[in-house]
C-alpha cells in the first residue's frame, strides 16, 4: 500500500473510531464542547505518532530480535505510559498554555484504546517505518475528525429539542451511530 | 530456562529505563510552583461555584497568590475564609461586608393584582414572554420558582407567589439575580434591617391601583429619615445602605409598608 492509500483508509474507510470502534470511551467523554475536543485531538494526534514510532522501533530492535514478540501488548502498555508521563512533563515545563489546554486529556491518553490499537495493528500488518507514521496520523487524524464531528453535533444538540429520555449522553450516542453508518458510505474508496 | 528469564529481563529492563528516563525528566523539567496556591486552595471553601469570577477555586487561588486578586475576593467564604487567606498571605484581614439577596416586591398572590391567569410552563423567563408576565405591575415577582431552582444553598422559597430569600442561608452568590427575568432581586448589606421592598417606577396611582404593598412615592420615609439616607428617582424612594442607621422609623410610616424588615423568614415562621 502506497502512503497516500492508507492516509485516506485510516482517516476516512478505517476510521478508528467509526469503523474499527476503539476509543469510544474520550470520544464520548470530550465531545461536548469543540474546544476541548480540539485539545484532546491535538494531544492524541501527538501521542499517537510519537507512540508508533517508538513502538515500532523497540518491537523491531528488541522484541523481535530476542524473539519474544509475545510480550507485545505489555511492553506496548508500558512504552505509551511512561511516554505520556513524559510528554506530560516536557509540554508542563516549555509551554504552560499548551498545558492547560491539553494537560488534563494526556493522562486519559493512557487508556485511550486507540493508542495501543494503532500500535499492535502497525506491527502486525508488518509496516515499514514510513508506513507506520503515515499510520499513526492517518488514525489520529481520523480519531480528531471523528472527536471535532461529534461535538459540533452536540453543541447544537444543546439548543434543539430532545425528548427528555433522550436529553445528553443518549442522543449523542445515538448521533454517533448515524456517523458511523454515514461513514460506511466510504467503504470502496481504498 | 533461558524462556523464562528473556522475557523477565525485557520487561524489567525496559521498565527500568522507562523509570530512570521518567525520574531524570522530572528534574530536568522541574516546574516551580507557588506553594501559596494550594494552601490557599485549601483555605477556600472548594464549591467551585464560580461567584468570585475566576474559573473556580482553583482559578481564584492562582489569582490570590499571584496579587491579582483581594485576599476577601471569595464571595461566599466570608470573613472566616477571608481572614484564613490573609494569614497564609501574611497580610492583615481585610474586612469583608456581608450581602445578601433580596427579593425586592412582596405583591403576592392576596396584594397584587393579576391581568390574566398565567397556566404555562412553570418559569419565570417564559412567563415574562407573554405581556410581561401575568401580574398587573410589570415590576412584580412572578413567583414560579425559577431563582428557587437555580439557588444551590436552598436559601429561596416561595411564599404565596412571591419568592423569599432565607437571610441566613443566602451567601451571594448571585444566581438567583442573574437569573430574575424582573431584575427585582438585589444584594443588600446583611446588617441593614430595611430595605424598600418594591422596584416599580410607575406613578402612585397606578401603583396603587395594581398592588396593596407597593411604593406609591408618598415621600413620607425621605421626610421622617433622621439621617438623611433616602433618595428619590423615578418614583421610587431608596436607601443608602451606608446612612442608615437602622432606626425603623421609615418602616413605621410607610403607609404601605413596603419597606420592611429584610430578616429570615423561615426562621420567624417556626
Amino acid at each position: 500500500m502506497n502512503l497516500f492509500t492508507i492516509l485516506i483508509s485510516t482517516i476516512f474507510v478505517n476510521n478508528y473510531v467509526f469503523a474499527r470502534f476503539l476509543g469510544i470511551c474520550p470520544f464520548f467523554g470530550v465531545s461536548t464542547k469543540m474546544e476541548t475536543a480540539t485539545g484532546m485531538g491535538i494531544a492524541v494526534t501527538f501521542v499517537i505518532t510519537i507512540s508508533s514510532i517508538l513502538t515500532w522501533a523497540i518491537d523491531k530492535y528488541i522484541l523481535t530480535l530476542l524473539g519474544v514478540e509475545y510480550l507485545q501488548t505489555i511492553i506496548f502498555i508500558l512504552v505509551i505510559a511512561s511516554l505520556v508521563q513524559f510528554v506530560e512533563l516536557v509540554i508542563r515545563k516549555i509551554s504552560p498554555t499548551l498545558y492547560s489546554a491539553m494537560g488534563v486529556f494526556l493522562p486519559l491518553i493512557t487508556t485511550n484504546c486507540i493508542v495501543l490499537g494503532v500500535a499492535i495493528l502497525n506491527v502486525k500488518q508488518g509496516n515499514s517505518l514510513l508506513q507506520t507514521i503515515t499510520t499513526g496520523v492517518g488514525a489520529s487524524l481520523g480519531f480528531f475528525l471523528a472527536l471535532i464531528l461529534l461535538s459540533g453535533v452536540r453543541e447544537k444538540l444543546e439548543l434543539a429539542d430532545v425528548p427528555k429520555a433522550l436529553e445528553g449522553f443518549p442522543i449523542a450516542v445515538i448521533a454517533a451511530g448515524l456517523m458511523s453508518m454515514a461513514f460506511l458510505g466510504f467503504n470502496g474508496l481504498v | 530456562m533461558e524462556n523464562l528469564i528473556k522475557p523477565i529481563l525485557v520487561t524489567g529492563g525496559l521498565g527500568l529505563l522507562f523509570g530512570v528516563l521518567l525520574s531524570i525528566a522530572s528534574k530536568v523539567f522541574a516546574v516551580v510552583i507557588d506553594p501559596k496556591i494550594g494552601a490557599v486552595l485549601d483555605a477556600l471553601p472548594g464549591a467551585n461555584c464560580g461567584a468570585c469570577g475566576f474559573p473556580g477555586c482553583e482559578g481564584l487561588a492562582t489569582a490570590i497568590a499571584e496579587g491579582r486578586a483581594p485576599v476577601n475576593a471569595c464571595p461566599i467564604g466570608g470573613q472566616k475564609v477571608a481572614d484564613n487567606v490573609a494569614d497564609i498571605m501574611g497580610l492583615q484581614g481585610a474586612n469583608v461586608e456581608r450581602n445578601v439577596a433580596a427579593v425586592l416586591c412582596q405583591g403576592d398572590n392576596e396584594k397584587a393584582n393579576i391581568k390574566y391567569k398565567y397556566e404555562g410552563i412553570n418559569d419565570c423567563r417564559i412567563q415574562m414572554q407573554v405581556s410581561d408576565g401575568c401580574k398587573s405591575c410589570t415590576y412584580g415577582c412572578l413567583g414560579c420558582g425559577t431563582c428557587f431552582n437555580v439557588c444551590p444553598f436552598d436559601a429561596i422559597e416561595m411564599v404565596n407567589g412571591v419568592a423569599v430569600i432565607k437571610k441566613d442561608k443566602c451567601t451571594a452568590c448571585m444566581k438567583c439575580i442573574d437569573i430574575c427575568p424582573k431584575k427585582i432581586i438585589e444584594l443588600v448589606p446583611y446588617d441593614n434591617k430595611y430595605v424598600v421592598k418594591c422596584k416599580s417606577e410607575d406613578p402612585g396611582k397606578v401603583v396603587r391601583a395594581n398592588c396593596s404593598i407597593g411604593c406609591i412615592g408618598c415621600k413620607i420615609c425621605v421626610k421622617n429619615c433622621p439621617v438623611d439616607a433616602f433618595t428619590f428617582e423615578n418614583n421610587l424612594a431608596k436607601i443608602d445602605y451606608e446612612k442608615c442607621i437602622n432606626c425603623g422609623i421609615c418602616a413605621e410610616k410607610c403607609p404601605t409598608k413596603c419597606i420592611t424588615i429584610h430578616e429570615n423568614k423561615a426562621v420567624v415562621e417556626v
